[in-house]
């Protein structure tokens, strides 16, 4: 018999309800605005001073904004006319503000505040939709694994002679291992002991006063692996100082790391911030002008020496022993020097580096230390006519005082502009790469293409709806009008479910939502098609409609889950784009098999159900 | 009771689909190898997401007509030039294929020479801002990833299938799947139509409409089969008839969503809704020409017992001493 259960009738309102709140936030269009922020939690105010600050020069530069206002969580929120508006109002800002704020482009919603208190957000658009800018990436994993192991082979010899262990050498034997070669008469065992602690991942292998370190693969997957990390971070660190709203930076695949930076659309400077690297090397100087000039005439620099040059292209020698380096460093701040007024950087170490720098300081006052500034630009130039990416690595002495006293974790260095120590300042303090990266593409949309898109994927999502709802309207009367219905709360419940999840909207996406509304229509039309034909075998109308969807609903599983697995496998198997379809997808099918299962059965007993009159006829 | 007022078959189609099954496969196969041989003799007109290619950046003195840019462009040999506007109207971006016969730097030199040439033809002065190759190690990695998704939804199909049908059942369900995959994709070497990233995407989703299709058809197939007195082909035709109507008003009222994709959609639409246009029509004729066809045919002839129940052989078993 006809019937359905009264609490499922709930459960379908409740998911009426729930979607209709959930998809709302999408109709509201969003102001393209700028976002003010402060850069530090010391000091900094973000106010109504400030937004009348924000407010002049916005009036001066002619700049229209709808709103200046102070949110509840302490930024400034700037709404404009246009995208366009919104690009010069954050380039015109960002200037006049300086580094204590950081001006970001956003999307503020306009949807009322009720819907904001329920978590209710529209999905955020992909780069297609509102415009900005792509990247790919590629991590130089060798160069870590080389870095690494060369550290390695520093911290093995200072392990040896720390243990008064006599050594010949320590050397490195490609990426697999690192070979000791220990004094004759050298305590092997002590050797073996104090290395072992030291380096615990090693496996060691012993022969007469050759000392093997084995590295497992396993431990060079880990440092690639690290090295990704790190750079993930780092990038994440200066992508947020560089106030991009909703950025994303992800891994893909082993060694590539995708950024998009949305509303953004400077590419040269985009690419300046996240591409550059720069540390500081400290190593210490051996001899003076005069002995390098010496050396570099007579090619007689010394082995343990290479040749550095200062701005001025004076060369000086410094000891290729690195004292500390930049992946040593915890905190950087631009500072001015209260003697003399010049601009430099105050350094903090971490306790490792602040024990050699102590160290070193201790035995060596009155002697120079050099502090080299290094540079990492990514390049793209043609060789034999094929396309290099390579990095170019400058490197400068920007210090080389005299040590006038002991110091360890803490110290200043000077001598840079106060640009560059702006820049070193907030480089430094964003970490630095663990290796070097290069662009192997990029991508801009701009916005008004972006707006295009949107305007054409609505538009296709809407006539297909209409095609296909007319179809049913006309073919199937009163059931085509209860079909409709499931249609309608279909595309409720995808957009509603794509924005809890916070799915990124993309033009695939609209293809994706265009094909589960196909989806929807086959499990819709199995069902009207199964109970014309119970009818037409005779059956009375109640018990036709009931065996209809009974008899359909296995079939609409079977059929559905197959389809589920080839939109897993797009998720899966794809990258952005791809993967944009497949969600659409993937949800337009879980909730088309909802819908048209046990809405359109709850409506059609709504209408034909019950121990009403005894049924003549249905309209199907 | 009269209840029909309006079909768009009739609904005691009574069609011998098994009598020409023999010519339906042939003609089913023969296509596939005119596919086959299109995607081996001509290959794929690949997009830059596959193939890599130029991006050069210039700056105009006056906004320009993207149009009249993108038609010289395509005099000058290059047919899917991709003309942006960016940042302010003043800058373009444009995205090019090399020409045949180019390398990388050749076609960087082309690029902006071609580039160059287009926009003063416009009646414009402009600067090259930046002239860059995309590698297409990417694409590579994208491409590979598409073949990883097609194994992965193959053997998925084979297993599901195989679980909740029989074996047989999945075997056909495959063949007429990748049948229609391979007519999709062989229809975009053929023509030479762009082959883009959503175009694949397209080609995937096609395997999910095409199995769904067949899944339906095979679904009424089993019914019968436990319902029904009759020899194997007469049940097979009977299922494909008492699910015409259903495969040809679903198919139609897809492809008139996908229709709506490819009129409303705009250009980055039009390759994935071309393929899925294509793909809903194959995926049809096929789930009824080839599909059942296929499972009156030597290893993979169904016979009763193949959906009957096994427990009772199980159970004969297990009896045995």
């Amino acid at each position: 018999m006809l019937t359905f259960a009264r609490w499922k009738y709930f459960v379908i309102l409740l998911v009426l309800v729930v979607s209709v709140i959930y998809a709302l936030p999408n109709a509201y269009p969003q102001d393209p605005s700028v976002q003010i922020s402060a850069a530090r939690s010391d000091g900094v105010q973000v106010n109504a001073s400030l937004a009348k600050k924000v407010e002049s020069l916005l009036s001066q530069a002619k700049i229209p904004s709808k709103s200046i206002k102070v949110e509840d969580q302490g930024n400034l929120l700037v709404r404009l006319e246009d995208t366009d508006q919104q690009t010069r109002a954050a380039d015109l800002l960002r200037p006049q503000l300086g580094n204590d704020y950081v001006v970001a482009l956003s999307l503020a919603p306009t949807a009322p505040a009720w819907l904001e208190f329920l978590r209710a957000k529209p999905m955020p658009r992909g780069l297609d939709l509102q415009g900005g800018v792509h990247f790919v990436m590629q991590v130089d994993q060798a160069s870590a694994i080389d870095k690494r192991l060369d550290a390695y082979v520093e911290d093995v010899r200072s392990t040896l002679r720390d243990n008064r262990v006599p050594y010949t050498s320590v050397v490195r034997r490609g990426n697999e291992a690192l070979v000791a070669t220990l004094g004759t008469g050298a305590d092997t065992a002590k050797a073996q002991s104090q290395l072992r602690t030291a380096f615990p991942t090693l496996t060691q292998n012993l022969q007469d006063q050759t000392l093997t370190l084995e590295v497992p693969q396993a431990e060079l997957q880990r440092i690639s692996l690290e090295a990704i990390e790190q750079n993930l971070n780092t990038l994440r660190n200066r992508i947020n100082a560089f106030g991009v709203a909703e950025p994303v930076i992800q891994r893909q695949g082993t060694d590539r790391i995708v950024i998009q930076l949305p509303g953004l659309q400077d590419t040269v400077e985009a690419k300046r911030q996240i591409g550059a690297t720069a540390t500081l090397e400290f190593r210490a100087v051996i001899g003076n002008e005069a002995t390098a000039d010496a050396a570099v005439r007579d090619r007689s620099v010394p082995p343990d020496a290479r040749v550095y040059y200062t701005e001025t292209k004076q060369p000086l020698l410094l000891s290729k022993r690195l004292l500390v380096s930049g992946e040593q460093l915890v905190n950087a701040q631009p500072m001015t020097d209260p003697q003399d007024g010049r601009q430099g950087v105050s350094i903090t170490l971490n306790s490792v580096g602040g024990q050699r720098m102590l160290d070193h300081t201790l035995e060596n006052v009155g002697k120079r230390l050099g502090i080299v500034y290094v540079e990492q630009t990514p390049i793209t130039a043609i060789v034999d006519g094929k396309e290099v990416q390579t990095i170019r690595t400058d490197e400068r002495v920007i210090n080389s005082a005299e040590i006038k006293g002991v110091f360890g974790k803490n110290f200043q260095t000077t001598g840079l502009s106060a640009e560059e120590s702006k820049a070193l300042a907030s480089q430094l303090k964003s970490g630095a790469l663990a290796a070097p990266m290069i662009f192997v593409e990029e991508r801009v949309v701009g916005p008004s293409l972006g707006a295009e898109n949107v305007k054409r994927g609505t538009m296709a999502v809407a006539y297909s709806f209409i095609f296909a709802l007319s179809f049913f309207l006309i073919y199937y009367r009163m059931f085509g009008l209860i079909t409709c219905m499931a249609l309608v709360l279909n595309l409720l419940m995808v957009v509603a479910l794509m924005s809890i999840v916070g799915a990124t909207m993309s033009l695939p996406g609209f293809a994706g939502l265009a094909l589960s509304v196909g989806m929807s229509v086959d499990a819709n039309v199995l069902i009207n098609e199964r109970i014309r034909e119970e009818l037409r075998a005779g059956i009375p109308p109640q018990t036709a409609i009931a065996t209809g969807y009974d008899k359909a609903s296995g079939t609409i599983f079977d059929s559905n889950m197959t389809a589920l697995l080839a939109g897993v496998a797009l998720y899966a198997f794809g990258t952005g784009p791809l993967q944009g379809f497949a969600i659409t997808m993937i949800v337009g099918i879980l909730t088309s098999v909802f819908t048209a299962v046990t809405v359109s059965r709850g409506i059609a007993t709504l209408i034909y159900g019950g121990n009403r009159r005894k049924l003549k006829s249905i309209a199907i | 009771m009269k209840i029909f007022p309006l079909t768009l078959l009739p609904n005691d189609a009574n069609i011998n689909f098994m009598k020409m099954r023999w010519l339906s496969i042939a003609i089913a196969a023969i296509i596939m190898f005119v596919a086959i041989g299109a995607m081996a003799t001509r290959g794929f007109n690949f997009a830059l997401d596959f193939t890599g290619g130029n991006l050069v950046e210039v700056h105009l003195d006056k906004s320009a007509s993207l149009d009249t840019i993108r038609d010289k462009l395509a005099a000058d040999g290059y047919d899917s030039a991709q003309v942006q506007t960016y940042g302010s109207g003043n800058e373009l971006l444009v995205r090019l294929q090399p020409r045949e016969g180019d390398d990388s730097s050749a076609a960087t030199a082309h690029a902006a020479q071609a580039v160059m040439k287009a926009v003063t033809a416009s009646g414009n002065t402009g600067k090259i801002l930046r002239n860059e190759f995309v590698g297409p190690q990417v694409g590579k990695e994208l491409a590979l990833n598409g073949l990883y998704a097609l194994i992965f939804v193959v053997v998925g199909f084979l297993i599901y299938i195989a679980f909740r049908f029989e074996w047989k059942f999945a075997v056909a369900a495959i063949i007429t799947t990748l049948h229609d995959v391979i007519v999709v994709a062989g229809w975009f070497a053929l023509s030479g139509h762009e082959f883009d990233l959503t175009v694949l995407a397209g080609i995937l989703s096609v395997m999910g409409y095409s199995i769904n299709d067949t899944i339906v058809v095979f679904d009424r197939v089993r019914e019968n089969f436990r319902s029904m007195r009759a020899d194997p082909e007469t049940i097979l035709n009977r299922s494909i008839n008492q699910t015409l109507s259903r495969t040809v008003i679903t198919s139609f009222v897809a492809f008139l969503t996908v229709v709506a994709l490819y009129i409303y959609g705009g250009g980055s639409l039009r390759g994935m809704a071309e393929s899925q246009m294509l793909g809903i029509i194959i995926g049809t004729v096929s789930s009824i020409f080839v599909a059942c066809p296929l499972l009156t045919l030597g290893f993979l002839k169904v016979t009763k017992q193949d959906l009957l129940p096994k427990a009772k052989d199980d159970a004969a078993l297990a009896r045995r001493p």
